[in-house]
């Protein structure tokens, strides 16, 4: 290699030669560094996720204790102080550890929902994408079937039968997004089937395994990061509707960010910042994934690379 | 035109189909089965003995499935537990409140979307541009649930403008003739009753109509970025058309495509996003009636209000594209 490159580069005159050229990856992840909003986005999603891991560290009380109850009355609930950040919660708990804590099942529940949902729809869309026919049909017809239902309604409807579990929300909220991601990985697979790679592989003889394994789905893959990002937005968005139903935990002592809005409905007057504050949480983690999602579409367009 | 409009008719039946499939396997699922659909969790033994013989749970499952088949196509999803009002009448009679509230929710991101996303793409990449896609990103980002009650507690507890809750003072008298409230004070022409409905209608618009809002204004501004650099529309600029001309004809007549399908498809989704505005406002709605429904565990209600959502948002597409085809002339022949 050496030797080439040091010929390259007498014959462009001293110049350095990149010989490792510049793949999609690392190209996506030197054009996402130089976006500002991208890393805002990344920086969000680290930070919250830093929050849930280190919650039992940084919560300076029990998220559970009723220590303050004798605080509470139906005419005022104490809001933010020096001693409680984020003030107390209508049971007398200290919401500022609450909301470090509702941020493990929220990003828990958002994350492991979607990783369920995306990586059942992307068997299915590999399935669809690789044999065509009637298996494609098949598969399709289902999507059909599963996208005639609002998304939130279909996670509501799993969720009811399910039960109040926290197993039941992840579950409700996966399977709104298999036939989403089962079509996309469908669609782009078609897309790069198409292309002269594949000819020139089929060709020289490569058998279908290898092919559609080590060559098709590699490259169809981007849209369903971008999906993906940006389906965790909806995806914590949505788990947290469902806690705000009443369909998160069974335990009202487990603290999540959606049943702390829908217990804050009947103290709107008194206390509104049992509302505003775990509302503004959801809604800049929800924020911080679209800003990710929205960067990372605009990294990974092949129109925009130059 | 009539065969392509038959021919979409026709595949809605293997989605009907799927659906009902999907439903019958919900209510095997549920605990206590299928019996726990019609009477709910605390039936008794006896009770629930008596409903497998009547219904045939006890038969075959094909066999089940069939007549299944026919008590949903006959709409009959049995009494509410909780209500103990038949399912299928009570949803017809609080639809009209979903779709008031839907239609607000949706003229009210139209009316602001629409212009938002043209203005922003006239004024690519300036302040104007900038501020709508940062309000459109913020838009999809709130959680409906989150913001509705924001709305309710600055407009309607701290100033006062709007009602908290519902959608008429209950000391006002109207005679049910719709139950769309706007239609009916306008037939009884009592416009006291009118403006009040319009009041109880606009923050539950506005916090339904965001994300729809959002999306309309993002796609509008993409669509009009696109056409506005095609050939036609320089041709038109160069014949010395003036630009509020261009802009009518040329530029916004070829971005309505993709916005026209994107309105079709929030409209369906509001009826979803319906079940939390609702619960917030109390609105009393199909939304409120599920979500209720959800925490009593009440099944008939589930069963009845998730397929009727479906089917009217199954049929909200159809007709989202056929407009589509009448607005593109070619989307027929394909």
């Amino acid at each position: 290699m050496a030797t080439v490159q040091d010929h390259l580069q007498s014959l462009m005159g001293n110049r350095v030669v990149e010989t490792s050229g510049s793949s999609l990856s690392r190209e996506t992840w030197r054009r996402l560094r130089s976006n500002r909003i991208a890393l805002l986005g990344l920086g969000v999603i680290v930070f919250f996720v830093l929050v849930a891991i280190f919650a039992p560290w940084l919560a300076p009380h029990d998220p559970r204790a009723t220590t303050w109850f004798d605080q509470i009355r139906p005419s005022s609930v104490p809001g933010p102080s020096a001693e409680h950040w984020f003030g107390l919660d209508e049971s007398g708990r200290d919401l500022f550890s609450r909301i470090l804590y509702g941020a493990r099942a929220s990003l828990v529940i958002g994350i492991v929902s979607l990783a369920i949902g995306a990586s059942i729809g992307a068997l299915f869309g590999l399935l669809a994408g690789a044999f065509g026919g009637w298996v494609d049909s098949v598969i399709m017809r289902v999507t059909d079937v599963m996208l005639a239902v609002p998304g939130l309604l279909l996670a509501l409807s799993i969720a009811a039968v399910l039960g109040q579990s926290q197993m039941a929300v992840m579950i409700a909220v996966a399977v709104p997004n298999i036939p989403l991601f089962a079509r996309l990985l469908r669609s782009s697979m078609l897309a790069e089937r198409q292309k002269d790679y594949v000819s020139a592989a089929t060709s020289v003889g490569l058998s279908r395994r290898p092919l559609v394994m080590s060559h098709i789905l590699p490259n169809s893959l981007g849209p369903m990061i971008v999906q993906g990002t940006l389906a965790l937005a909806t995806a914590v968005i949505d788990a947290a509707a469902l806690s705000f139903l009443g369909l998160g935990s069974a335990d009202p002592g487990v603290p999540e960010w959606g049943r702390m809005l829908a217990s804050a409905q009947r103290y709107l007057n008194v206390a509104p910042h049992l509302c505003i504050i775990p509302g503004l949480v959801i809604f800049v983690t929800v924020l911080g994934f679209n800003l990710f999602g929205e960067a990372l579409r605009e990294a990974l367009d092949p129109k925009l690379r130059r | 035109m009539l065969k392509f409009i038959l021919r979409r008719l026709l595949l809605l039946i293997p989605i009907l189909i799927g659906l009902s499939f999907l439903l019958f396997i919900w209510v095997r699922a549920l605990p206590g089965g299928p019996a726990t659909a019609l009477l709910g969790e605390r039936a008794t033994p006896e009770r629930v003995a008596q409903v497998n013989a009547a219904y045939g749970f006890d038969r075959p499952v094909l066999e089940q499935y069939v007549k299944y088949l026919g008590r949903v196509s006959r709409l009959e999803f049995g009494q509410s537990i909780t209500l103990r009002k038949d399912v299928t009448s009570e949803l017809f009679r609080r639809f009209p409140a979903t779709i008031e509230l839907s239609v607000a929710a949706m003229m009210f991101a139209v009316c602001v979307g629409v212009p938002l996303g043209f203005a922003a793409a006239k004024r690519e990449r300036t302040w104007v541009d900038n501020s709508a896609v940062v309000a459109s990103l913020i838009g999809v980002s709130i959680p409906v649930f989150f913001l509705a009650q924001i709305l309710k507690w600055i407009f309607a507890l701290k100033l006062n403008w709007f009602p908290t809750i519902g959608r008429l003072q209950p000391t006002r008298e109207l005679e049910h003739v719709t139950n769309f409230n706007v239609i009916d004070s306008i037939l009884a022409w009592d416009m006291g009753a009118l403006v009040d409905t319009l009041k109880h209608l606009i923050l539950p618009g506005i916090a339904l109509g965001t994300i729809p809002l959002a999306i309309i204004a993002r796609i509008t501004r993409a669509s009009v970025l696109e056409v506005r650099n095609e050939d036609y529309v320089r041709t038109a600029r160069a014949k010395g058309m003036s630009s509020g001309v261009v802009d009518r004809r040329h530029v916004l007549r070829n971005a309505l495509l993709p916005i026209v399908t994107v309105v079709g498809l929030q409209t369906g989704l509001l009826l979803s996003g319906a079940v939390l505005t609702e619960t917030v406002f109390a609105w009393g709605g199909i939304g409120q009636l599920i979500s209720g429904a959800v925490l009593d565990k009440d099944y008939p209600i589930i069963q009845g209000g998730v397929l009727f959502l479906a089917v009217v948002f199954v049929l909200v597409n159809l007709t989202v594209d056929v407009l589509y085809a009448v607005i593109d002339p070619r989307i027929r022949v394909h």
